[in-house]
C-alpha cells in the first residue's frame, strides 16, 4: 500500500505544478504519411502498406489534410503558426514502430506559444500552451504471457493498423498557482480541449477509444519555494475523472515521500482505474536520449500566411462564446446552466435539443437522472450506454402521453441495459401507460368498492380525496395507469363534476 | 576535442550496437577523422550559408487525403520471421537494459 498524505492537509504546506501532454488522433481519411485508411479497429495488419510498415525503399509523403487540421488546432489554441518547420526522427527501439523511430517534430513545432482559458467553479484559469506538434501514432502491442503484463511477458504480438495514424501532441507550460483546484483545472482543461477539438471536427475525441489521451506531469514543492519539485509523468490517463483522480493521488503520494525525508523519483507511472492509484513504470534515464534529427525523407512545411488566414476563418465559435450563446437561447439561470457544465453535460444537452427535445427536458434527464446513474456506475456521463437521440426519443414518448416520467425512467433502464431503442423497450417491457377505459374502469370499480368511506367523501364534495384512490390504482397497475384518466373516471363514476 | 572510447560506447548502446572495449578504443580516432573532415566543411560555409538538411530546397510536398490500396494481412506478414493471429510475433520486449 502506497503511503499518502491527506489532500487538504498537504495543501497547507505544498504547492502543486502540473504539465499536461495530450495526444489527439486526427480523423483524416488516411494516415499521416501514406494512403492507408485511418480507421479504428479492423482485422489486424489489414490497414498497412510498405510505408507504415517501414519497408526498405518506401517513401513517406505528408497528408495535406493533417497539416490543415494541425494548423486549425494551433489557431484554436491561440498559438503562433510556424512559417517553416520540419519533421524529425525520434529514435527508439520498441517494436510498436517498425522503423526504429517515430516521425515527429522536435525543436520546430508547427504551432507554439498559445493559451486557453478554462473555468472552474466560476473562476477562470489561463493555461498556457507551449506547443502543438505533428507526429504519428504507433502500432498496438499485445503482451502474451502468464502475467498478462509487459514485464514478464513471454512474447508480444503487434498490429500496425494504428501505426502512422496522424497525431497532434499538445503540451502545456507548467500550470502553477491553482492550489487545491489543480486537479480540477487539469480536468477542465482536457474537457475544454475535447469540446474544442469536437467543434473543430478534426478528431473523434473518444477518450475510451484512445483518440484523446493525456499524460499528466505532476510535481509539488514547499509553499514559497521558487523551484519546481521533481515531477512524475503518469501515462495514458483516459477519462476526465481519471485525470482528476490521478493528479490528486500523485500529489498525496509525493507529499508522503517528501514528508518522510525522501526524494521523488523522476519516472513514468501508470494509473490504475480500479483503485485510483499510480505505480512506477520506467525511470527516466540515459536511455531517454532519442537522438532526434531532421527527417530527410520529408520536405519542410512552410504554411503560407494566406493559407493560415483562410484556415483561421474556418474556426468555430470559441467555447466561452458558445456557452454564453446557448445559455441565452435556452433561457437558463446561471445556476442551472453551470449545473449542466459542471456535470459535463453541455454537449449532450446540446445534442439532445438538436434531436428535438426542449432544453428544459434535456437538462432534466442528463443533469438530474443520468448524472446520478453515471456517478453510481463510476463512469463519465458521456460513456453511459444512451445517446442524446435516445434521450430525446424518451422525452417524445412522455410528450405523446405514451409513458409518464416514472415509466420513462424504466425505459431509460432498458436502453442502458442494451434492450434497444426507447420504443422497443416500451414494447418489450410493456411499459406503456394504460388509458384504455375498460382496463382502468375495472381498477377504479375495484378501488371504489374497497374504499367506500373515501368514495363517500368524494361524493360529498371533497374532490381532493380522489388522490388517495389514484395512488392505490397506480400502485396496483405498477405505475402504468394514466393518472389524469383515472381521476376523470373516479369523478364520473361518483357523479361528481 | 576528440571523441573518446566512452563516447563511442554510449553511442553504440543508444544504437543497440554491441561493441567490445577494444572496438570502442579503435573506432574513436577513426570516427574523429570523419568528424574533423565535416568540421572543415563548416569552415568553408560562412554564416551566410544556412544549415541545410535537404538536398533540394523544396517545401510543402503533400498528398491528398485519399485512401490508396495497401497490403493484405497475408502480404504484410509474408516477410515476418514469426506471426500469430494475424499479428507480428516479436520476442519479449522489456527485460533488456
Amino acid at each position: 500500500m502506497t503511503e499518502t498524505v491527506d489532500f487538504d492537509e498537504l495543501l497547507t504546506r505544498y504547492e502543486p505544478a502540473l504539465g499536461l501532454e495530450t495526444h489527439v488522433e486526427l480523423n483524416t481519411n488516411t494516415k499521416m504519411f501514406c494512403g492507408c485508411p485511418n480507421e479504428f479497429g479492423g482485422e489486424p495488419n489489414s490497414h498497412v502498406c510498405p510505408v507504415c510498415l517501414g519497408l526498405p525503399g518506401s517513401l513517406p509523403v505528408i497528408n495535406a489534410k493533417a497539416v490543415e487540421s494541425a494548423i486549425r488546432i494551433g489557431l484554436a489554441l491561440n498559438c503562433q503558426i510556424a512559417e517553416w518547420c520540419r519533421m524529425a526522427r525520434k529514435n527508439y527501439f520498441y517494436p510498436d514502430m517498425t522503423k526504429n523511430f517515430q516521425t515527429s517534430q522536435y525543436d520546430e513545432p508547427i504551432a507554439f506559444d498559445g493559451w486557453v482559458d478554462v473555468e472552474v467553479d466560476g473562476e477562470t484559469f489561463r493555461v498556457e500552451i507551449e506547443r502543438a506538434h505533428m507526429e504519428e501514432d504507433a502500432g498496438k502491442a499485445t503482451h502474451v504471457g502468464t502475467s498478462g503484463r509487459i514485464h514478464g511477458a513471454d512474447y508480444s504480438l503487434i498490429d500496425y493498423n494504428r501505426a502512422g495514424v496522424p497525431l497532434i501532441e499538445i503540451v502545456t507550460r507548467p500550470i502553477v498557482g491553482a492550489g487545491e483546484k489543480a486537479p480540477l483545472v487539469a480536468r477542465a482543461y482536457v474537457a475544454h480541449l475535447r469540446d474544442l477539438l469536437k467543434a473543430l471536427g478534426v478528431s473523434d475525441v473518444r477518450m475510451e477509444q484512445g483518440s484523446l489521451r493525456c499524460d499528466a506531469n505532476v510535481s509539488i514543492a514547499p509553499i514559497g519555494s521558487d523551484k519546481l519539485g521533481t515531477r512524475t509523468e503518469t501515462k495514458n490517463v483516459n477519462s476526465l475523472r481519471s485525470i482528476e483522480r490521478a493528479i490528486r493521488f500523485e500529489m498525496s503520494r509525493q507529499a508522503a515521500v517528501l514528508d518522510a525525508g525522501g526524494t521523488v523519483v523522476q519516472e513514468t507511472r501508470h494509473f490504475h482505474e480500479a483503485d485510483g492509484t499510480t505505480s512506477p513504470g520506467r525511470p527516466k534515464s540515459d536511455a531517454e536520449d532519442y537522438r532526434y534529427f531532421a527527417e530527410p525523407d520529408l520536405m519542410p512545411i512552410a504554411p503560407s500566411r494566406e493559407w493560415v488566414e483562410e484556415l483561421r476563418a474556418t474556426l468555430p465559435e470559441p467555447p466561452a462564446e458558445h456557452r454564453r450563446r446557448l445559455q441565452t437561447e435556452w433561457g437558463f439561470s446561471d445556476i442551472d446552466f453551470s449545473g449542466i457544465v459542471n456535470a459535463g453535460a453541455l454537449g449532450l444537452v446540446e445534442d439532445t435539443v438538436a434531436a428535438g427535445a426542449t432544453a428544459a427536458a434535456a437538462r432534466k434527464w442528463w443533469v438530474s437522472d443520468l448524472a446520478r446513474r453515471a456517478n453510481e456506475a463510476g463512469v463519465e456521463l458521456e460513456d453511459l450506454a444512451i445517446t442524446p437521440a435516445q434521450v430525446a426519443a424518451v422525452q417524445a414518448l412522455v410528450d405523446e402521453g405514451k409513458v409518464n416520467d416514472q415509466l420513462a425512467r424504466q425505459v431509460i433502464d432498458g436502453v442502458l441495459a442494451g434492450e434497444g431503442e426507447p420504443a422497443e423497450v416500451v414494447d418489450k417491457r410493456g411499459l406503456a401507460v394504460v388509458s384504455d377505459e375498460g382496463a382502468l374502469g375495472a381498477a377504479v370499480d375495484e378501488a371504489l368498492a374497497a374504499n367506500p368511506d373515501i368514495a363517500e367523501r368524494i361524493r360529498g364534495g371533497k374532490v381532493q380525496a380522489a388522490g388517495a384512490l389514484i395512488g392505490q390504482i397506480m400502485k396496483a397497475m405498477r405505475g402504468q395507469a394514466d393518472a389524469a384518466k383515472v381521476r376523470e373516471l373516479i369523478l364520473q363514476k361518483l357523479g361528481v363534476e | 576535442m576528440g571523441l573518446t572510447a566512452d563516447d563511442v560506447a554510449r553511442l553504440g548502446a543508444l544504437a543497440r550496437i554491441q561493441l567490445s572495449e577494444q572496438e570502442c578504443a579503435e573506432l574513436a580516432p577513426e570516427l574523429d577523422v570523419i568528424l574533423e573532415s565535416v568540421r572543415r566543411v563548416s569552415e568553408v560555409a560562412g554564416p551566410d550559408v544556412p544549415t541545410a538538411t535537404h538536398a533540394i530546397p523544396v517545401d510543402n510536398v503533400f498528398r491528398d487525403d485519399v485512401v490508396t490500396p495497401g497490403l493484405t494481412q497475408a502480404q504484410a506478414l509474408a516477410g515476418a520471421p514469426d506471426s500469430e493471429d494475424g499479428r507480428f510475433r516479436v520476442p519479449q520486449i522489456l527485460g533488456e537494459s
